[in-house]
């Protein structure tokens, strides 16, 4: 970009001298440079951005119908399914949306950790990733309270019984954060009011997260770094193409939930309005919290001093903070797990602990179950805090290849680089 | 990669069926419904018959409190028919113009009449119990249409060795088996119009047909317009995909 602008049209070049959105766009989404081997799993990102645009806009046409009220609020949300126009398509979209959300964003997270997506110089890149994740979960949280079944009632109470387990601060937090002695009308218009805050405060967040992605440019699946115009293709039209068939092959997803199997990922329990006097049975979180939930009851015993139920507060926290300094963890001087033969298998038996802890965490804490929540939980952690640094310092890396065009066919690719150019 | 996508799904997956398993507890039987699957309707003469068993056996106790009568349109009655039906019923309205409330028929804008005037007077009819309103009975208890079925068709002898506690009946479906409500359906409880012969199987699958409908009125309308988005986003992904693979055909 020269200081001249390179606007004909008048109205465009007087705004872009002025403001430079045109520039911006243009450098940023059609000439941007993308490393030309991303696969599929570099979709996610965008996915969730347009998870995100979908929930802000179906989450504020349901708030201009939505009572929140402990007396209405639950019969407000059967209005929208049963009288308001397309309101059950609004309503289911939203609903199974929060699932799409953390399915893409999970993805979007295990693709950064197989890949080294974290490392220099990505890492305050992969914090506000975090940031995002932590801001999605609080978000995910308050919503599922605002429908006032069962479920939101229960699982609202247990939640914020969390912070009781703070030594001598925390009965008086837990009342302050309620509004009252128990979760009641005040604790839901305070949710709703959070509910709705909290995505615009995501939206800066994901703009900043953006930003630091445009500073670096993307990781990709070889893990070398752009060396010249070979290795890259221009962000327009190959990326929006490619992130577009991704968009297609997602829509087609979330809707077959959304039409066909919109309570799959729901509990029964919250068609049942509130009811302050009866306990379920079983109260399980949504499924996207259901591995920290597991972490939460694994701890049984006191350790030293600190109560078996802080300890478990601390180490679901700490499950999502020990993200944070994951790039710091990490020691190995090769980015990608396909070029790291040994921690290429440790991921796959991280996930598969991971899935392992939600199996835990939606079931019944019983028997072998609280030894296996208790493994689970170790190795979730042994994995950050002990394998991440021994691995990276013992294992002997494959050879990388020397750039992203010779790790795509082996050839050179000048030719098509130049074609590129013109388009 | 493929492998990898397919991993990630079914580890969601089974996070998801995990949490299915937790609900533990009996075998129910299924049932084929005419609401199931992609282009499942409400068989309306089920859902009419069930209408029917609602109204002269059900209604004595349970609400449908989040049904207006209007909404009778929706199971193939005529406008008509719905203003006949409503008027049988009489609500509270008011204050008039001395300032009193009276009892009018109901019209078809009207929610469906609660048989108790509130909580404490439907538990104190029914021996402390509450029966539970049945606007989302379908939704609200695992198994569905399936559970509400076998709980009506359930009411068995408590085996050999289980006593049943004074005032409860035993079912083989309900969680814990004993259970307040007292077999509602026998042999031709009720007599359909249709000449349907009414035994306690087909009065059982009616009425779990049209509370199925209570719980989603709006499920064929869902579906029907779920099949063409389907079918429209399937091809245009198909176009995007050949858009994407000509875009890249030039990178090497």
């Amino acid at each position: 970009m020269s200081s001249e602008s390179q606007w004909n049209n008048p109205v465009i070049k007087w705004v872009d001298d002025r403001l430079p959105v045109f520039t911006y766009m243009d450098h940023e989404y059609n000439q941007f440079p993308m490393p030309k081997n991303l696969n599929y799993f570099w979709n996610f990102g965008a996915l969730a951005m347009i998870v995100l645009v979908v929930m802000v806009v179906t989450g504020i046409m349901l708030a201009m119908q939505y009572t929140p009220h402990v007396d209405h609020a639950f019969v407000s949300v059967e209005r929208i399914m049963r009288d308001v126009n397309y309101g059950w398509l609004l309503r289911y979209i939203h609903m199974n949306g929060g699932s799409m959300f953390f399915i893409v964003v999970y993805i979007h997270i295990f693709r950064g950790l197989y890949y080294g997506s974290y490392k220099s110089p990505r890492e305050l890149l992969w914090m506000l990733g975090v940031v995002i994740l932590l801001l999605m979960m609080a978000t995910a949280f308050l919503g599922y309270v605002l429908p006032w079944g069962q479920m939101s009632f229960w699982g609202a109470t247990v939640i914020t019984n969390l912070f009781s387990a703070i030594p001598i601060v925390g009965e008086p937090i837990v009342t302050w954060l309620w509004g009252g002695f128990s979760v009641d009308n005040a604790t839901l218009n305070r949710f709703f009011s959070l509910h709705y805050l909290l995505p615009f405060v995501l939206f800066a967040v994901v703009g900043l997260h953006v930003v630091a992605l445009h500073v670096t440019g993307s990781s990709n699946p070889d893990g070398v770094e752009i060396k010249g115009p070979q290795d890259s293709v221009p962000f327009n039209p190959y990326f929006t193409a490619k992130d577009s068939v991704g968009i297609g092959f997602f829509l087609i997803f979330f809707a077959f939930f959304v039409f066909f199997a919109p309570n799959f990922f729901g509990e029964v329990d919250n068609y049942i309005e509130a009811n302050p006097m009866q306990t379920p049975a079983h109260i399980v979180p949504e499924w996207y919290f259901l591995p920290f939930y597991a972490i939460l009851r694994a701890i049984t015993f006191d350790v030293f001093f600190i109560p078996a139920k802080l300890m478990g507060v601390i180490l679901m926290f700490g499950a999502t903070l020990v993200l944070f300094i994951l790039p710091w963890l990490d020691t190995a001087k090769v980015r990608s797990a396909r070029y790291r033969p040994v921690y290429k298998w440790l991921f796959w038996v991280f996930l598969i602990d991971c899935v392992f802890l939600g199996y835990i965490g939606a079931t019944t804490p019983e028997g072998w179950r609280v030894l296996g929540g208790q493994l689970g939980t170790a190795y979730y952690f042994l994995h950050f805090l002990v394998i991440m640094p021994i691995v990276g310092k013992l294992e002997t890396p494959l050879p990388v290849p020397a750039s992203i065009s010779e790790a795509v066919s082996g050839r050179s690719s000048n030719a098509s680089a130049t074609d590129m150019e013109k388009s | 990669m493929r492998k990898t996508v397919i991993g990630v799904a079914a580890s969601v997956l089974l996070a998801v069926s995990g949490q299915a398993m937790a609900s533990g507890g009996i075998e129910l039987p299924k049932q084929h419904w005419s609401f199931e699957g992609v282009f499942g309707t409400y068989d309306r003469g089920e859902a009419q018959r069930g209408l029917q068993v609602y109204k002269e056996v059900c209604a004595g106790c349970h609400g449908l409190s989040l049904l207006y009568y209007r909404n009778r349109t929706g199971l193939g009655y005529t406008k008509d028919q719905v203003k006949a039906f409503a008027t049988e019923f009489e609500v509270e309205d008011g204050p008039n113009s001395e300032g009193e409330m009276f009892m009018r028929p109901a019209k078809p804008s009207d929610r469906f009449v609660n048989p108790f005037a509130n909580k404490m007077a439907a538990r104190s009819a029914n021996g402390g119990a509450l029966p539970p309103d049945l606007s989302l009975i379908v939704e609200a208890r695992k198994g569905g249409p399936n559970y509400i079925y076998n709980l009506m068709a359930g009411y068995v002898d408590a085996p050999a060795g289980v006593t049943v506690t004074e005032g409860m009946s035993y079912n083989a479906y309900f969680p814990g088996h004993q259970i307040a409500m007292p077999s509602p359906l026998s042999d031709e409880a009720v007599e359909y119009a249709d000449g349907t012969k009414a035994t306690v199987a087909q009065m059982a699958r009616d009425v779990t047909t049209f509370l199925t409908w209570a719980s989603e009125p709006n499920m064929e309308e869902r579906k029907s317009m779920g099949i063409k988005v389907l079918l429209f986003l399937i091809v245009f992904t198909g176009m995007l995909i050949a858009v994407k693979k000509k875009i890249w055909a030039d990178v090497h």
